[in-house]
């Protein structure tokens, strides 16, 4: 069994798996239970004035029959009173010693951030998260991720920060941002050793359409919100993989969050460049047990990669994030259909039909019928071959016009039936490798078909 | 306009359960959301009326029940019963390309029930359908108060030509009021259904009025009068009575026709029903639904007595497994071979004898007491008074020949649907065949 166990810039912990600072991470007892079930580290719930909170607070973006593909909240900070925060804090850590425990903080003035930082490190804990993310309440206030979003005060406070603590500070980022790397960069110049992100995307998540007030509704209105949850994480990724790929930023440590809600997600996270990750959202959905599938789930898989530790997992893909102009021009894919799992649905058909490029065919209709479902080229030859499966009478094969196929993917991706529609690598069109990067250093990169102004300023430029 | 029907209180079938009941909405959203909203999908291929199912199930997914009722409606007007009537087994759920994936399939009947009956409790059919056109002062007499005519006469109403109809029974609708097990439909729903077509306007509905070849005598009309008084005619005939076994005994009380049994059951206030033992005699979906109905109306054992083996049966295999799970059982062959009866004439039980290839094995017979005999060995035919009108031909079996693009027959006036043609399949066939009948109907009578 691989070794989970991580060392987040001084901060141990069993695993790399922390509840992010959220409701799951609210109380000594729940992150006791949390702590019991498997979980390594936490972040506590962000202290700071106890605020008062609204009813209701969330909202959900459902996908077809599943629920909460997104979360939406309008809850702030703690509205627990500091010392009861801090003396369960306590008794966590007492029992806990080998756990990962970190206070999240967020309040307004140096002399806030010096009090604060004390009280906290007065309970034992092993880290300090500076909470410059929520991006609703608190902002309007000052904080969160009205800091976030202005790099020199957020490098002002984190050297505040770094100027009063004894143990590591991470600063968490906000994702409302243009770009993530002037956060990121500022956080690295105040001194911080680590960062965490994302926190919540600023988000309006739905409107109820007899009332015609945005949801979740307080009375007869409503706020915007911060958007969490599995639809967040492709955002997450790509902000934590530029600050995991910007020389700038990249010896920090990392504390991936957002939608993550299983251990695929965690090992995705930790290949580029993640050492901890930390999940709220699946934890409010599914419960503190999803640990269990985590940590069997990752340790497997290292296994079965040959990895002795999850430290040699950690960052592997960051190398293949390349540029788009470091693209190969010449890799080259095809679908292909199943024709053992295919049932016929057509599916692939419709998308390709209507949102690519118009190369699957249905078998058995006319040339006629055909060109008037929409295809420009029509093979010779369009075998009929019936649809295997047991109980598709008279439906064949949906058939892939090469010669128009442009491995978009789309395919493989709207098929129903996982594993039916695979991509197969076929010689490239150029003959050679060729990124669009090399094409610009040749000048050859102006493609037939281009505006006149184009042409006539290329022309200009070089005669 | 005709009186709402209204069926008595107190029939046997106010007993019987809903075997799938309507879903909630919430159901109903969670079951079109595994639907995979497939292209030229199979199962409207396989649905006779060609409803438009990815579209109307998509629509339920997005709550626009509304939207999916028309898309239902658009193809077949009596979407309603269909969905709950419908043998989707083996007509769309059958063909839904779940079945290659080794799943179930959709549940499109129980999801077109959700659409049409949620749809209609607010809002009444002719707001779901298509503007009814102007009035072309063309008449249609339509004979038989079934799915077909009233089907036909729903679609010519919105084409803006009359109709009368004309049934010679008390209550309208055919075997779709009289005949449905009542766990799938009541009467009532049948009833309430075919009033809400009424309501379209345009058509008269003439209970206890049979039409004959001839002179017309009392609640009676004669097939000269309507080609006399109509631009055209329909013929909705349905079947005739039930088949009779032809064994000594047969007459008398406790042995049924099945299809009179289930009307009685049906429509009949304060029927009883006693005894422990029935025997239904049979091996097709009458007799399966008369043995299913009779087991759970009480009778202790229930035996289908088939004279061939399971295999043979041109009953479906689902309804079969449904009535064996409510505790009927199939007696495979086996033939009756003479009913008895005491002194008194009431019936005690019968000769059973084995049989092979269907027929009486000699010395095998045995003495089985029982209590209630179904016979629901078929239908007779009721096309007698088609050939009254002349050119009308009927086929070896007596089905009424039309031509199967247009329902046309032999007579340029008349016209021919549901199971006096094809002999008996379901409501939707007789839906789509009067669909077909109604198009040709239009173009002779505009003359384009
Ligand atoms: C027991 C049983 C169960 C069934 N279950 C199902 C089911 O679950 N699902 C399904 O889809 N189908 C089922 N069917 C079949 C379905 O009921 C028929 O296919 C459908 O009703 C046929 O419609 P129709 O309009 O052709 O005829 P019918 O419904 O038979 O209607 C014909 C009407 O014409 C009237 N009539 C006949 N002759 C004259 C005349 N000379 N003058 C005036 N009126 C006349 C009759 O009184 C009758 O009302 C079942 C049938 C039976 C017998
Ligand atoms: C109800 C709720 C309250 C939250 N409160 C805080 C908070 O007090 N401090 C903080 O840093 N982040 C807070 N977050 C953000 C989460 O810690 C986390 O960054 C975010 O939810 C993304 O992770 P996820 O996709 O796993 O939920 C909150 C999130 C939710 C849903
Ligand atoms: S990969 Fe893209 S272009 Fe090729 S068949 Fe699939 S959808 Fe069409
Ligand atoms: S989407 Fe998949 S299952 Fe459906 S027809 Fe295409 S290959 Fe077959
Ligand atoms: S075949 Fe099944 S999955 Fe496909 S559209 Fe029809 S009901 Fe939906």
């Amino acid at each position: 069994m691989a070794d989970l166990s991580i060392d987040f810039c001084g901060i141990k912990s069993p695993n790399p798996f922390w509840l992010a600072s959220a409701p799951p991470a609210n109380s000594g007892p729940q992150v006791m239970r949390a702590f019991d079930a498997g979980w390594g580290g936490a972040v506590w719930k962000t202290l700071g004035d106890p605020v008062t909170n609204v009813t209701s607070r969330f909202w959900a973006n459902d996908y077809g029959n599943t629920r909460m593909m997104g979360l939406n909240n309008i809850e702030l900070i703690t509205d627990r009173p500091l010392e009861v925060n801090l003396k369960e804090m306590y008794e966590v850590k007492k029992r806990f010693p080998k756990h990962a425990l970190i206070a999240s903080l967020m309040v307004e003035t140096r002399e806030n951030w010096k009090e604060i930082i004390k009280r906290a490190e007065d309970t034992g804990c092993d880290g300090l998260e500076l909470n410059f993310g929520c991006p609703h309440g608190m902002c309007e206030r000052g904080m969160g991720s009205a800091v976030g979003q202005e790099p020199k005060v957020l490098e002002e406070i984190t050297r505040w920060a770094m100027e009063y603590a004894r143990t590591p500070v991470i600063i968490k980022l906000t994702p409302n941002t243009g770009d993530i790397n002037e956060p990121g960069e500022a956080a690295a110049r105040g001194g911080a050793p680590a960062v965490s992100l994302i926190n919540t995307v600023k988000s309006l998540l739905g409107v109820d359409l007899d009332r015609f007030v945005p949801n979740p509704r307080v009375g007869n209105q409503s706020t915007n919100g911060g958007y969490c949850g599995p639809a967040v994480k492709p955002i997450a990724l790509f902000m934590m993989s530029q600050l995991a790929k910007n020389p700038a930023t990249k010896h920090m440590a990392i504390s991936g969050i957002g939608g993550i809600s299983n251990w695929r997600d965690a090992a995705e996270f930790i290949s580029l460049g993640a050492t901890s990750v930390q999940v709220c959202t699946a934890v409010m959905h599914y419960g503190y047990r999803i640990v269990e599938d985590m940590i069997e789930g990752l340790s497997d898989y290292l296994d079965s990669k040959g990895m002795k530790s999850v430290n040699e997992l950690r960052g592997k893909a960051i190398g293949a994030y390349a540029e788009w102009g470091d693209l190969d021009l010449n890799y080259n894919l095809k679908a292909r259909i199943n024709p053992d799992s295919c049932i016929g649905c057509n599916l692939c058909h419709v998308a390709c039909m209507d949102g690519a490029h118009q190369c699957i065919l249905i078998p058995g209709r006319t040339h006629a019928e055909h060109e008037k479902a929409g295809h420009t080229h029509i093979p010779a030859s369009i075998p009929e071959v019936p649809v295997k499966a047991a109980g598709a009478v008279g439906r064949f094969l949906p058939v892939i016009d090469d010669v128009e196929c442009v491995g978009c993917n789309l395919c493989h991706l709207v098929c129903p039936v996982p594993g039916t529609i695979s991509m197969v690598e076929v010689p490239g069109t150029i003959g050679k490798s060729e990124t669009w990067n090399d094409r610009v250093a040749q000048g050859r990169d102006l493609n037939p078909g281009s505006l006149d102004s184009t042409v006539a300023k290329r022309a200009g430029a070089k005669p | 306009m005709h009186p709402l029907t209204v069926l008595p209180s107190g029939r046997l079938e106010q007993q019987f359960d809903d075997k799938k009941p309507r879903y909630t909405a919430a159901e109903a959203i969670t079951e079109a959301n595994r639907c995979i909203y497939c292209v030229d999908a199979p199962c409207i291929k396989a649905c006779p009326t060609t409803i438009d199912i990815p579209t109307f199930i998509h629509k339920i997914s997005t709550e626009n029940v509304k939207g999916a009722a028309r898309t239902i409606l658009a193809e077949n007007i009596l979407g309603a019963s269909c969905a709950r009537v419908c043998p989707v087994e083996e007509l769309c759920a059958g063909a839904c390309v779940y079945n290659a994936w080794g799943r179930e399939p959709i549940a499109i009947g129980r999801l077109q029930r959700f659409a049409t009956e949620a749809t209609l409790e607010k809002a009444p059919l002719s707001s779901l359908l298509p503007a009814k056109k102007p009035a072309t002062g063309k008449k249609v007499a339509l004979v038989g108060s079934g799915p077909a005519s009233i089907a036909a006469a729903g679609l010519l109403a919105l084409e803006g030509v009359q109709s009368v109809i004309f049934e010679k029974r008390a209550i309208p609708g055919g075997l779709n009021t009289l005949g449905i097990a009542p766990y799938k439909q009541s009467g009532q729903a049948a009833l309430d259904e075919l009033h809400q077509v009424l309501a379209l306007g345009g058509i008269e509905l003439r209970t206890g009025v049979e039409v004959v070849a001839g002179a017309a005598g009392a609640g009676q009309v004669s097939s000269d009068t309507l080609l006399k008084d109509f631009d055209g005619v329909f013929l909705g005939l349905g079947l005739g009575p039930d088949s009779k076994l032809g064994v000594p005994g047969e007459q008398g009380a406790g042995v049924y026709g099945a299809v009179d049994l289930i009307e009685r059951i049906k429509a009949e206030p304060g029927l009883k029903l006693a005894g422990s033992r029935a025997f239904v005699i049979g091996g097709g979906n009458t007799a399966l639904d008369i043995a299913h109905e009779l087991r759970l109306l009480g009778f202790q054992d229930v035996a289908l007595v088939y004279r061939r083996e399971e295999k043979d049966m041109s009953g479906y295999a689902h309804e079969l497994a449904h009535a064996r799970e409510d505790g009927a059982r199939l007696l495979e062959n086996r033939v009756v071979t003479e009913v008895l009866r005491d002194a008194k004439g009431a019936l005690t039980g019968v000769k059973l004898a084995r049989a092979k290839d269907g027929k009486a094995l000699a010395g095998t017979e045995e003495t089985v007491a029982v209590d209630l005999i179904a016979v629901a060995i078929g239908q007779s035919v009721a096309t007698g008074v088609a050939k009254a009108f002349a050119g009308v031909q009927l086929d070896a079996k007596g089905r009424v020949v039309v031509d199967p693009k247009t329902h046309r027959t032999g007579n340029p006036k008349v016209w021919s649907g549901g199971d006096c043609v094809n002999g008996g399949k379901e409501v939707v066939n007789g839906v789509q065949e009067a669909k077909l009948a109604v198009k040709d109907m239009l173009s002779a009578l505009g003359g384009k």
